[in-house]
C-alpha cells in the first residue's frame, strides 16, 4: 500500500520477502523496480490497467486499485513467471515451425544448386543470425559460396582461400568423420568470411551441411556484437536442424545437376543440328518430339556440306520405327554412319546398301525410312539428287505455287538383305524449295473436329500457299500447321527438313513481283475468301502486337 | 524500292561522311547523324513487303552506321515494322506467304543486327572503327543473319553505367505461341543491355522451360504470348515457374490492355514492350514469388467448372455448330471440302476464345476477339452478320451453362451495336 506521498505504507510477508527486507516506511522509489515506479507515478487516469516487469529473475504482473479515503494506492503483484516463460517457448516453437515449413518449401521448390544456396543464405541471415555464408565443397582451388547480411540480398563469390583457416571449416566441408557445430573465435577468422562492412564481428558458428550420404557444403553463421548475443545451445540445435534440410536440398539439387551433364552430353549428339545456309542454298530444319517431356525422338534429320568447291552437299531426313529413347539411340547410330558414309555419299544405292547392311548386323530389331538428298548450287538453281528409302515422297514448292512430288521410291533399310531404290533428279529455280518430311506430319491426328488425319492433301495445300518463302518460314509454317492441328491432342515424332535455292539479288522491281506471285496463289484457290461464311483466323491469331 | 547498295564507310560515329547512299530516297545527310526512326521503318517496310531480304539487312545495318542506337533500331524501326506485317495481314492487304516471308526477314534482320553489335562491342575502348573492320562487321552481320537460329552472343558491357556482367535471364513464347519475334527482340535488347540471356524461342513446352530453369541460375522468367486463347497454358507455365522459385515477367497481346490478365494470372510483373520490360528489370531485381500461394485463389470462378467443360468439349461443340450452320446457311452444303474445314477451324477460333473467356472471367475478351473477327471478315468482302448465326447456335449447346450464356449474349448485342 503506497500513500499519496509516494512511500510504502504497507507491505505483506511475499512483498517484503520480494524486495528484500524492510519496505514499510521507506519511499517507493527505493524499493520496486522502475517500471512499476512509472506506472505509480502515471497518476491515478493512467493507473487503470495492470502493468507487467521484471523483478530479480522472475516476472510480475502488478494491478492497482485506488482506494477513495485517501488517494492511497494498493499494488497486488502476482507471479505470471512460468506463463510468460511457456508463453514465449511456445511462440518461439511456432516461429521455428513455420520458419522450418517455410525453408523447407523453398529449398525443396528448386533443384538449382545456385538457388539453393542462394535460399540457405537468406533464410538463415533472416531467422538464424546477422549474416550468413554458406560455403560449397571446394571445386579447383576455388571455394564457391554465397554470403547474405540480414535485409540484403545473397552474394555469390568465389574465394581463392584454403577451407582450412576457418576453424571446423575443412572438417566440415569433408562430411566425415562427423562433426558438431562448431564455436569459432572471431579474431581467428580470416577475412573472407565476414561481409563488407558488416560491423564488428561478435560470434562465428560453422555447422556442417550433411547431404544424401556426401557433405553438401558448411553453414557459417556470424553475429555482431552487442546484436542479439552470442548463440545458445538452443539456437545451435535449431541451426543444425535447418542444415539437415538445406544439407539435403543442396545435395538433392548437386546430384540433379551431375545427371542433367551426363544426360546433356550424351544428348548432344542426338539433337537435330542447328541448319543454316550451306554453299549458297538455304537449310531449315524443324523437329517435334511425341513426348513435350523429350527432347529427341525417332526422327532425325542431317545436313553435311559439301567437301569442296562443285560437290554436293548431303541432306537426309529419316524416321526409325519406335519412339523416345530407344529410337533417338539409333538414329544416332544412323547419323554416324551416314557421316562416315560420306565420301560415297554421290552413289545413294551404296549408301543405303551400307546402311542397311550395318543395321542387318546390329542387335537392333528396329528399321528405318529415309530420304537422302544431294544437293549442289549451279549458278542460280540448286540441283538436286533424291533418293527414297521406303519413306514418303520429298515435295518440291515450285515459284508459281506447284507442288511436286518427287517419283523416288525404294525399300525401309534394316528389315531385307537387298534395298533397292530409285534416285531420282531434279531443279530448283531460284525461291524453289524441296520438302522433306516424316509421317509423323501427314498422320498428325486432330483437325478443328478432333478426329481427322492431317494428310498428304492438306500439306500440299499448305505448301502451295509457300510458294517463294524462306526456307525457315515454310518449316515453320508446316510445324505451326501440324500442331494446331493436333492442338493438345497426341502425336508422333514430327520433323521437317527444307532445302531452297535462295531469291537472287533483288529484282528492278520486286514489290510488283511479289504481289503477281500473291495473285496467283490466291487464284489457285477460287472463291474461297468470299464464300467462306467466317475469316480465316486459323493462320496466326491475332497478329497486332 | 530499287537495288540497295551497301554505303561505303570510314567511321561509324557519324561525324565522317556516307557515301553511295543514294538509293534511298534522301539518303541519310552527311555528318548528320542518323535519320528519325520513321525514315528507315519507311524503307524497311518496302523490303520487308517486297520479300527482299538483303536490302532488310543493309537499311538495318544503314541504320547503325549512322548512329542509331541499336535498342531505337530493335524498337523503333523493326518492331513497328512487324506491328504493321500483321495490320497489313488482318486488312488483307498480304497474304499468309507474305507474312510468313517479311517475319523471317524480320528475323534476319534482327539476327544481322545482333551479331554486328556484338563484333562492336567486342571492340571496347576503340571508339573509332576502320572501314575494314566495318566491312568485317556487315559481312559477319549479314553471314549470321542466313542462319536460321541466334549465334550466342558473349555478352559484354555496352553502356558505361552497365555492370560488366550481370544476372542471367530467360526468354521463351508459351507453349502453342509462334510468333517468336517480340520474345527475339527483347532478348536482343537486354543483351544489348548487359543481361545475359537464355533465348528458348518460340512454342517452348513447359516442362522443357522447367529443366532449363533447374538447369540454369535464371533470375527472372520472361514469357511472351500473343494470343489469350493461350492463356490457360500461360497460367500452368507461370505457375511451374514460380513453383522452382524464379519470377515471370510477362509480355505480349495476350495479356489484354493494362496486362490485366497478367495480375489475373498471378504473374510477378508485366511489360507493354520490350523497352519497359528491360526498364523493369534494370531498375529491381523482381521479388520472388510467394511461397504457398494458391493459383487457383486467383481464379474462384472456375469452381463453376464452365471452362473445364467447355475445353473438354471443344471438338463436340464445333461438330454440332457446324452441323446447325449447314442446316441454317443451305449455302454452306455446296461448299467445297477445302471450304468446309476452312470454316470449321474458325469455328474452332471461336470456341477457343469463349474458353479463355471463361478461363479468365472476362466478357471483353470474347467480345473483342468477335469483334476484331467482324472487322477481318469485312476486309475479306464478308458480312460480319454471318457470325450470329454461329453465337445463336453455341448459345443453344450452351445453354446449361450461365456464365457462358452471358459472354455469348454481350458479344452478340455488341456485334449488333457496332
Amino acid at each position: 500500500m503506497v500513500d499519496d506521498r509516494d512511500t510504502v505504507r504497507r507491505a505483506n510477508d511475499a512483498a517484503e520477502a520480494l524486495f528484500d527486507g524492510t519496505c514499510a516506511g521507506r519511499p517507493l522509489a527505493e524499493v520496486v523496480p522502475d517500471w512499476l515506479l512509472r506506472a505509480h507515478l502515471a497518476g491515478p487516469g493512467a493507473r487503470a490497467e495492470a502493468v507487467r516487469g521484471p523483478v530479480g529473475d522472475r516476472t510480475f504482473e502488478a494491478h492497482p486499485s485506488t482506494t477513495d479515503a485517501d488517494g492511497s494506492v494498493v499494488w497486488w503483484l502476482v507471479d505470471d513467471t512460468d506463463q510468460v516463460l511457456a508463453q514465449r517457448a511456445l511462440r518461439l516453437e511456432r516461429e521455428r515451425t513455420a520458419f522450418l515449413t517455410q525453408a523447407s518449401n523453398r529449398l525443396l521448390s528448386s533443384l538449382n544448386l545456385d538457388r539453393c544456396m542462394d535460399a540457405t543464405a537468406q533464410l538463415a541471415a533472416e531467422h538464424l543470425a546477422d549474416a550468413a555464408l554458406v560455403v560449397a565443397p571446394v571445386s579447383g582451388h576455388r571455394l564457391p559460396a554465397v554470403e547474405c547480411v540480414r535485409g540484403g540480398s545473397p552474394v555469390r563469390t568465389l574465394q581463392i582461400a584454403d577451407p582450412h583457416e576457418v576453424p571446423g571449416l575443412g572438417e566440415a566441408l569433408q562430411g566425415f568423420p562427423p562433426v558438431p557445430s562448431r564455436w569459432i573465435d572471431p579474431a581467428a577468422a580470416p577475412g573472407w568470411v565476414v561481409p563488407e562492412g558488416f560491423g564488428e564481428v561478435g560470434s562465428i558458428v560453422v555447422t556442417p551441411l550433411p547431404g544424401h550420404g556426401v557433405p553438401a557444403g558448411a553453414l557459417i553463421l556470424l553475429r555482431r556484437t552487442g546484436g542479439s548475443g552470442a548463440f545458445s545451445e538452443e539456437e545451435e540445435v535449431f541451426a543444425r536442424l535447418f542444415a539437415s534440410r538445406a544439407g539435403a536440398a543442396m545435395s538433392a539439387a548437386r546430384l540433379y545437376a551431375e545427371q542433367s551433364a551426363i544426360t546433356e552430353t550424351l544428348m548432344r549428339e542426338l539433337l537435330p543440328p542447328v541448319l543454316h545456309q550451306v554453299a549458297g542454298m538455304e537449310f531449315a530444319g524443324g523437329y517435334r518430339p511425341s513426348q513435350d517431356t523429350e527432347r529427341v525422338g525417332g526422327d532425325f534429320y542431317d545436313v553435311h556440306p559439301a567437301a569442296g568447291e562443285g560437290e554436293a552437299s548431303l541432306a537426309v531426313l529419316g524416321d526409325v520405327c519406335g519412339k523416345g529413347l530407344d529410337a533417338a539411340v539409333l538414329t544416332g547410330k544412323i547419323r554416324n554412319t551416314l557421316h562416315a558414309l560420306l565420301p560415297m555419299a554421290d552413289d545413294h544405292q551404296r549408301v543405303i546398301d551400307l546402311l542397311n547392311g550395318a543395321l542387318l548386323n546390329s542387335h537392333h530389331a528396329r528399321f528405318a525410312t529415309l530420304v537422302l538428298a544431294s544437293a549442289v548450287r549451279e549458278e542460280e538453281s540448286v540441283r538436286l539428287r533424291l533418293s527414297s528409302a521406303g519413306h514418303a515422297a520429298p515435295l518440291l514448292v515450285r515459284a508459281d505455287g506447284t507442288v511436286e512430288e518427287v517419283g523416288t521410291s525404294g525399300t525401309l533399310v534394316g528389315a531385307m538383305p537387298r534395298v533397292p531404290t530409285r534416285t531420282v533428279g531434279a531443279t530448283l529455280a531460284p525461291g524453289e524449295s524441296c520438302v522433306l518430311y516424316t509421317d509423323g506430319i501427314t498422320e498428325a491426328r486432330g483437325g478443328p473436329l478432333g478426329d481427322a488425319m492431317f494428310g498428304e492433301d492438306r500439306l500440299k495445300a499448305a505448301l502451295a500457299e509457300c510458294a517463294g518463302m524462306p526456307a525457315e518460314a515454310i518449316v515453320e509454317r508446316v510445324q505451326m500447321l501440324a500442331s494446331q492441328w493436333v492442338g493438345g491432342g497426341r502425336h508422333d515424332d514430327m520433323a521437317v527438313l527444307v532445302i531452297s535455292a535462295p531469291k537472287t539479288a533483288p529484282q528492278a522491281a520486286p514489290r510488283v513481283a511479289r504481289q503477281s506471285t500473291g495473285a496467283r496463289t490466291s487464284e489457285s484457290e477460287p472463291s474461297s475468301k468470299t464464300a467462306r461464311p467466317l475469316m480465316n483466323s486459323r493462320t496466326r491469331g491475332r497478329l497486332s502486337a | 524500292m530499287s537495288q540497295h547498295t551497301a554505303p561505303d564507310h570510314t567511321d561509324h560515329t557519324g561525324d565522317v561522311d556516307h557515301t553511295g547512299d543514294t538509293d534511298h530516297a534522301g539518303g541519310p545527310d552527311q555528318a548528320a547523324g542518323p535519320h528519325p526512326p520513321a525514315v528507315y521503318v519507311a524503307q524497311l517496310w518496302d523490303a520487308v513487303a517486297a520479300g527482299n531480304e538483303y536490302a532488310a539487312t543493309d537499311i538495318v545495318l544503314t541504320a547503325l552506321d549512322a548512329g542509331l542506337p541499336a535498342e531505337d533500331v530493335l524498337l523503333e524501326v523493326i518492331a513497328p515494322v512487324q506491328a504493321k506485317v500483321g495490320a497489313e495481314w488482318a486488312a488483307n492487304r498480304i497474304n499468309v506467304a507474305q507474312e510468313h516471308t517479311a517475319t523471317a526477314i524480320n528475323d534476319r534482320a534482327v539476327a544481322a543486327l545482333a551479331q554486328h553489335s556484338a563484333i562492336r562491342r567486342s571492340d571496347v575502348g576503340t571508339l573509332r572503327h576502320t572501314a575494314a573492320q566495318q566491312e568485317t562487321a556487315r559481312r559477319a552481320a549479314r553471314y549470321a543473319a542466313g542462319h536460321a537460329v541466334t549465334c550466342t552472343v558473349p555478352t559484354a558491357r555496352t553502356r558505361p553505367d552497365a555492370p560488366a556482367a550481370r544476372g542471367r535471364i530467360t526468354v521463351a513464347c508459351v507453349d502453342g505461341e509462334w510468333h517468336a519475334l517480340p520474345a527475339r527482340i527483347l532478348s536482343e535488347v537486354l543483351k544489348l543491355r548487359g543481361w545475359q540471356v537464355d533465348y528458348l524461342g518460340a512454342q517452348v513446352p513447359t516442362p522443357h522451360l522447367i529443366s532449363h530453369l533447374h538447369r540454369s541460375a535464371t533470375h527472372v522468367v520472361a514469357l511472351s504470348s500473343s494470343i489469350a486463347t493461350r492463356l490457360p497454358t500461360a497460367h500452368a507455365t507461370i505457375t511451374a515457374c514460380q513453383a522452382t522459385g524464379v519470377p515471370v515477367l510477362v509480355g505480349g497481346a495476350a495479356f489484354g490492355p493494362e496486362g490485366r490478365y497478367a495480375r489475373l494470372l498471378g504473374a510477378d510483373a508485366w511489360a507493354p514492350d520490350a523497352r519497359a520490360a528491360a526498364d523493369l528489370l534494370d531498375a529491381d531485381r523482381l521479388p520472388g514469388p510467394l511461397h504457398g500461394h494458391q493459383p487457383m485463389d486467383d481464379l474462384p470462378h472456375l469452381a463453376d467448372q464452365e471452362y473445364t467443360m467447355v475445353a473438354r468439349t471443344h471438338a463436340e461443340l464445333v461438330k454440332a455448330t457446324f452441323t446447325g450452320l449447314e442446316e441454317r446457311y443451305p449455302a454452306m452444303r455446296t461448299y467445297t471440302d477445302r471450304q468446309r474445314e476452312h470454316t470449321a477451324e474458325d469455328l474452332a477460333q471461336i470456341v477457343s476464345f469463349l474458353a479463355s473467356a471463361l478461363y479468365t472471367d472476362d466478357p471483353e475478351l470474347f467480345t473483342g476477339f468477335l469483334l476484331w473477327t467482324a472487322g477481318i471478315l469485312e476486309a475479306r468482302g464478308v458480312p460480319a452478320a454471318s457470325l450470329h448465326p454461329t453465337l445463336d447456335l453455341l448459345g443453344e449447346e450452351l445453354r446449361d451453362f450461365p456464365r457462358a450464356t452471358r459472354l455469348l449474349s454481350l458479344a452478340a448485342d455488341a456485334l449488333m451495336s457496332r
